[in-house]
């Protein structure tokens, strides 16, 4: 344990408040910080809050009460810093910015890559009634259940079990493939070409279908 | 004493949700817990007529919410279980007239006075089904084992991790186990195998649910039933005991001993 930083730590800002706040239980955290505010109402009185909450992970709940009991005191809540991607994603959600205005001039410059390159993240299943919908490459990390769709610029991956709709290659690119654990469609499309599934005998294992002279062909996955 | 709120609902209609709140609240009642049902329902009641306390209504969900009686006075004590309530749907409004933030302050006001308070949704995703979940700790998909009825039970799951309310947990209802091994059923491993979420209950197909609906008497309270049983194992789980599953494809003693016999 390091006694060496303080839990709540407040820094002055060119245009508002900057407040750190360290570790340990996120409830003990926001207490403190309220108590902090209500000791000295003055100081903080209208004031515009960036709150560095480090590697907290907060959900909407908890970043939209705090929110809340923050303008009950007269503060707005105007940034939130986090390592925390899902904080970064609950504050965006809740619209608020995650980085401070000035940007860093050392700031490494992020690699350029063709648009291509660009694939969508799909961090879980895709049930029944949800449709995914991509210019580039999707790859799911999760089922693709009967009943969801995923429509691709480019390539999907299913990292899981394919059982529902996917057009791959929407836009007409026949080099688009689709790759699943277990590629048991309900109907498949690569560039305007479409496939039922057919009924599949015992395990096949990993596949992946392409466009070979024209007809849609299924692999095994190597 | 902080109630839990546990709010069942389903993609599709009439898989047996009010049946399971009204019997899964008997069971609870019957373990000694304080128990509070809300039929979410709103303009199609009947969680009431299930219950058997649809001649003791006076006043309703709405009533409450528009300010015209106190929560207690709507909260109807059942005729066998001294602590189990039900707070009846109006009949005549539509669902407009409950929010969900509604649902939230009621069920906060409850909260302290009882230990579970069970909601019956109405199926589907309208405004009935968010005002449903809004207060809920715990959701309760069911579904039953038929195709239609499970993708439709996949994308409330959807819908309720989208909301925050998730993950779900499953009943399966009216299982029926000689039409799973013909092949003519989904069986329980089928429907998990879709939708991936924790299994609480598998209540079998059983006329008796019927007969005791009609009458206004929930069957849990019937030891010799099935389906009964199911719904008593569902409130031990919920209250944190972990109780087997019941094996459904040994029907009765009866058959077992036959079956010894060949
Ligand atoms: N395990 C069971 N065995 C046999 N019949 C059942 C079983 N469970 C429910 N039923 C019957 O199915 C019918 C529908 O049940 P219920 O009204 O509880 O469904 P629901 O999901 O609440 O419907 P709704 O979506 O319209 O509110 C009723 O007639 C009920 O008696
Ligand atoms: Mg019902």
């Amino acid at each position: 344990m390091s006694a060496t930083s303080a839990p709540i730590q407040i820094k002055g800002l060119r245009d508002g408040l900057l407040v750190t706040l360290g570790d340990g239980s996120w409830a003990e955290l926001q207490d403190l910080l309220l108590r902090r505010i209500d000791e000295q109402p003055t100081f903080f009185q209208g004031a515009r809050l960036v709150l560095d909450v480090g590697a907290h992970a907060l959900r909407v709940a908890e970043l939209s009460s705090l929110r809340d009991l923050l303008s009950e005191r007269g503060l707005g809540l105007w940034a939130v810093l986090s390592e925390s991607p899902l904080t970064e994603q609950t504050a965006q959600n809740l619209g608020l910015a995650t980085r401070l205005s000035k940007p860093h001039p050392e700031e490494p410059r992020p690699l350029e890559l063709p648009p291509e390159n660009m694939a969508l993240w799909v961090k879980q299943t895709v049930r029944s009634g949800m449709r995914i919908e991509f210019p580039g490459p999707v790859v799911v990390f999760g089922d693709v259940n009967p009943g969801g769709e995923v429509i691709a610029g480019g390539s999907v991956i299913v990292w899981g079990r394919l059982r529902g709709v996917v057009h791959a290659g929407a836009a007409g690119d026949e080099q688009a493939v689709v790759c699943a654990l277990e590629l048991a469609p309900t109907q498949l499309r690569i560039a305007g070409e479409i496939a039922v599934s057919p009924k599949k005998k015992g395990e096949v294992g990993p596949e992946v279908a392409r466009l070979k002279d024209g007809r849609l062909v299924a692999e095994p996955w190597q | 004493m902080t109630a839990k709120v546990v709010t069942i609902t389903s993609g599709k209609g009439g898989v047996g949700k009010t049946t399971a709140v009204a019997n899964i609240a008997v069971a609870l009642a019957s373990r000694g817990q304080k128990v509070v049902c809300i039929d979410g329902d709103i303009g199609l009641r009947n969680l009431d007529v299930v219950m058997g306390l649809e001649n003791r209504i006076v006043y309703d969900l709405v009533d409450v919410v528009e300010g015209r009686c106190r929560l207690r006075q709507a909260m109807i004590h059942d005729k066998r279980l001294p602590e189990l309530y039900l707070i009846p749907a109006a009949q005549t409004r539509d669902k407009s007239a409950v929010s969900p933030s509604d649902m939230v302050r009621l069920c906060d006001e409850l909260r302290p006075e009882c230990d579970w308070i069970l909601i019956d949704s109405p199926a589907g995703i309208e405004r009935g089904f968010r005002n449903a979940i809004a207060p809920a700790d715990k959701v309760l998909v069911m579904t039953n084992p038929e195709v239609s009825a499970v993708r439709d039970a996949d994308r409330v799951v959807g819908l309720l991790d989208a909301e925050e309310k998730g993950p779900a947990s499953l009943i399966i209802n009216r299982l029926n186990p000689a039409m799973v091994k013909r092949g003519d059923m989904l069986s329980v491993e089928d429907v998990l195998d879709l939708l991936a979420i924790e299994l609480i209950g598998i209540v079998p197909e059983d006329e008796n649910v019927l007969v005791a609906s009609n009458r206004g008497t929930p069957l849990a309270l019937d030891g010799k039933s099935r389906a009964g049983q199911a719904f008593q194992n569902i409130a031990r789980r919920l209250m944190g005991e972990s109780v087997p599953f019941l094996d459904l494809e040994t029907h009765n003693l009866l058959q077992r001993i036959f079956a010894g016999r060949k």
